[in-house]
């Protein structure tokens, strides 16, 4: 079995807000996140894909098909975008780093041709990150 | 969904590798000049891993502002700037290795009360790492 892991970045607004709440809460909550103009990252997604080389061409998946379902999925979609505002598959839920990971993952999950998804590592900035390993125990996103 | 969230901080701190469980001789043949009387330091990196469920009212396995005064006030404020063999009470009879840190922290962060301790690990320079997941 073998790890492939292909990177890309993207740039991408968003804000935190529970509609549920009151103004007061989410500024309490959310701190600065939950200010309605919203702000910025430049998001580091790591995409790992494990399986068997295929014995023909030596490859788990190649690259070059990665990385345009990367584009086509995660880029197109939410590069230079707001996230709160442009991105169906968010479209009721708090833009964390937490959701849009779990949202990349079932855009991969059912994209993915050959191998098999193993993880989705989001980088929000250096120092914070959340990692996807799919269904299961650990809360709807 | 199985998600973890981590969450990157950063210390300075000396040690000495050292124990009277051995001798001089001993000590210094295991562990070098780490055992230099006089200590030494490092910029250690801390990765600390959360685990799952994610709050349905918040999108989030923890909210930093739970985390980050849990961590400052637990590890940071007691390791930071000090001498682990001098301020650190763990490491009066424990050699303050970057594994026994990386015990140690854990065992410090697992109260953490709003998600479940997944994972610490420890930078002790670009070369050498070390994760302990209890």
């Amino acid at each position: 079995m073998v790890h492939l892991t292909r990177k890309i970045e993207f740039s991408a607004s968003h804000f935190y807000w529970n509609p549920a709440w009151s103004e007061q809460e989410n500024h309490r909550v959310f701190g600065k996140c939950a200010n309605r103009h919203g702000h910025g990252h430049n998001y580091v997604l790591e995409v790992t894909v494990a399986g068997e080389p295929d014995p023909v061409t030596g490859m788990v998946l190649d690259l070059k098909e990665l990385k345009d379902i990367l584009r086509r999925e995660v880029s197109a979609r939410m590069d230079h975008r707001h996230l709160n505002y442009e991105v169906r598959e968010l479209e009721g839920k708090i833009p964390t780093t937490e959701n849009i990971a779990a949202v990349i993952w079932n855009l991969l999950q059912a994209a993915i041709p050959q191998g098999r998804l193993h993880r989705v590592r989001l980088y929000e900035s250096p120092e914070l990150y959340v990692d996807c390993y799919g269904p299961g125990p650990g809360g709807a996103a | 969904m199985r998600l973890h969230l981590t969450r990157r901080y950063r210390f300075a701190a000396s040690h000495r590798l050292h124990t009277a469980r051995l001798s001089e001789e001993a000590n210094r043949r295991v562990y070098g000049k780490c055992a230099n009387p006089h200590g030494h330091g490092h910029n250690y990196v801390l990765d600390v891993t959360l685990a799952g469920p994610v709050d349905a009212a918040t999108g989030m396995i923890a909210n930093l502002a739970d985390l980050d005064p849990f961590v400052e006030r637990e590890v940071l404020d007691a390791f930071d700037h000090r001498n682990l063999n001098e301020e650190i009470a763990a490491f009066r009879d424990r050699v303050p290795t970057a594994e026994n840190i990386c015990i140690e922290i854990f065992n410090r962060l697992r109260a953490f009360p709003q998600a479940r301790l997944e994972r610490v690990r420890l930078e002790e320079t670009g070369n050498n790492t070390f994760e302990y997941a209890g």
